[in-house]
């Protein structure tokens, strides 16, 4: 796991998809994120509030959020690039016993 | 290098040197309260249980009533009951007498009322707290310390910065030879094939992920979605979206260590080393489970901040969101937004709160402890009947 600590945003892992804004984003400037080792300027598409998602990548309708190198949920819809993800994008996919959803085997 | 403490009959090491006014039933809750407010010295337990409970359930808070008392960081214990209740005041000290502290019993019914058993309490606790403090120091270690690790009002920092300083300070003491407890199971879910592959052994890993299944079968069970508390509208506000992210942050807390055993709530760790205790996600009920499991200190992490402390263990404050930090200085003791600032590493912050935890273990007091923080509660597995 790595730790990128400086900046308007935090990447943990390499296989992250998201990155955490560590500074209030506004919607329309230009941040420079290390992607996957690759320094990248990224066009910040919404307002994105301290502590909040930023999609550094594409995340198609269905697809696995991932953070710290780990699945977090799944997109509810098509997610482009620098745009905020929260509650109203991606939903969980544990302990929703509102969908009826049995309970998850974990493989080790 | 040493530190000075207590050393209890059972060989166990206390950090402090408490007496304890302990309510076994909720009507017992106001003498108690009464007699803790009229002694220097002492400190409270009151909780809304005691009757109407059976078999597990009554089983549970009795383990956890028994266990606050016979933690080393409690001198001497006054009990206090009503006198017609199932936690019988009578059983619960004979039991606390039998692990090897001294303890007096007030029964509100034999005293005769509100006055006459405050009164007799006050005589009670003041001829306790003398005792406990001529009870000598003596030089114990940090291999003797149970840590409990906890956080509370989360917000995406402290998974951040935080937890990953609470876990490097959590190796520190396990290099130590001391032991550690995980706890809040619900915040596991999503994370635990991660902590499963630490498992000393294939058992102790199904054990695992039987309790972590378990705490999301009740949310299915329910017919609920987790996230009416896990994440909760605070941590959705801080930027966590699912208890998945949620329990990612949250096992950073247990930094790198092999996890022995897994422990019933309010269950005392059988050796060294790292343990997940089973408790809810619930913050008060998880550090009373764990400080009845003899924790004399816990590392309790916050993005959003939040007061809450404990009557027999110092708490350490810990927050990663350096706005929390400025917002609520009063209450944190460790400012780990510098990481997110990017003024200090991980690393660094990790080793400032273990140097911490060696000065409360040596007597210095956290903020929780300066303002009072006395917070309790046990968690139910069963309805009142």
């Amino acid at each position: 796991m790595e730790s990128e600590q400086r900046g308007m945003v935090v990447v943990i892992d390499f296989l992250d998809n998201v990155a955490t804004a560590v500074e209030d984003l506004k919607a329309g400037e230009e941040i420079r994120v290390c992607i996957a080792g690759r320094d990248t300027l990224l066009r910040i598409a919404q307002d994105v509030p301290f502590g909040h998602k930023v999609a550094i990548a594409p995340i198609p309708k269905g697809r696995e959020v991932i953070k710290y190198g780990e699945p977090i949920g799944t997109s509810v819809t098509d997610i482009k690039l620098g745009e905020h993800v929260h509650v109203h994008n991606m939903v969980s996919n544990r302990g929703r016993g509102d969908l009826q959803m049995g309970v998850q085997e974990e493989q080790l | 290098m040493d530190i000075w403490g207590y050393r209890r009959p059972d060989g166990r090491a206390g950090i402090r040197n408490h007496v304890l006014i302990l309510s076994t039933i909720v009507c017992a809750n106001e003498v108690a309260d009464r007699i803790f407010r009229s002694v220097e010295g002492v400190v409270p337990v009151v909780h809304p249980h005691g009757c109407g409970q059976l078999g597990v359930d009554f089983e549970q808070t009795k383990r956890t009533l028994v266990g606050v008392a016979l933690n080393p960081n409690v001198a001497s214990v006054l009990v206090v009951g009503l006198g017609c209740e199932k936690m019988e005041a009578k059983m619960v000290a004979g039991e606390i007498a039998a692990g090897g502290k001294r303890v007096e019993t007030l029964v509100i019914q034999e005293a005769g009322g509100t006055s006459k058993a405050v009164r007799q309490g006050i005589d009670l606790a003041e001829k306790l707290v003398r005792q406990a403090r001529a009870v000598p120091l003596a030089p114990i270690s940090m291999e003797d310390l149970v840590l409990g690790l906890e956080c509370g009002g989360s917000d995406t920092t402290s998974g951040l910065a935080g937890n990953p300083a609470v876990g490097v300070a959590s190796d520190m003491l396990l290099a130590d030879g001391g032991t550690v407890i995980l706890s809040e199971t619900a915040e596991i879910i999503g994370a635990e094939h991660l902590l499963a592959r630490r498992a000393v052994s294939g058992e102790v890993a199904q054990e695992l992920l039987a309790i972590v299944r378990s705490a999301e079968g009740d949310a299915v069970r329910m017919g609920v979605d987790l996230r009416g508390t896990q994440p909760s509208p605070g941590n959705i506000a801080g930027g966590l979206t699912t208890i998945e992210e949620k329990s990612l942050g949250c096992l950073r807390k247990a930094g790198t260590g092999q996890v022995q055993g897994i422990l019933k709530y309010a269950q005392a760790p059988p050796g060294k080393g790292l343990y997940v205790m089973d408790t809810p996600g619930q913050d008060v009920e998880s550090v009373t489970g764990m400080v009845a499991g003899g924790c004399q200190l816990v590392l309790f992490t916050t993005g959003r901040g939040t007061p809450v402390g404990c009557p027999i263990a110092p708490v350490i404050k810990i927050t990663g969101n350096p706005r929390t930090f400025e917002t609520m200085e009063e209450n944190m003791d460790i400012n780990a937004g510098t990481i997110i600032r990017g003024e200090e590493t991980i690393d660094q912050v990790g080793k400032r709160i273990y140097d911490l935890m060696r000065a409360v273990a040596g007597g210095q007091l956290t903020k929780a402890e300066v303002l009072k923080h006395y917070e309790f509660a046990i968690t139910r597995i069963g309805p009142s009947i």
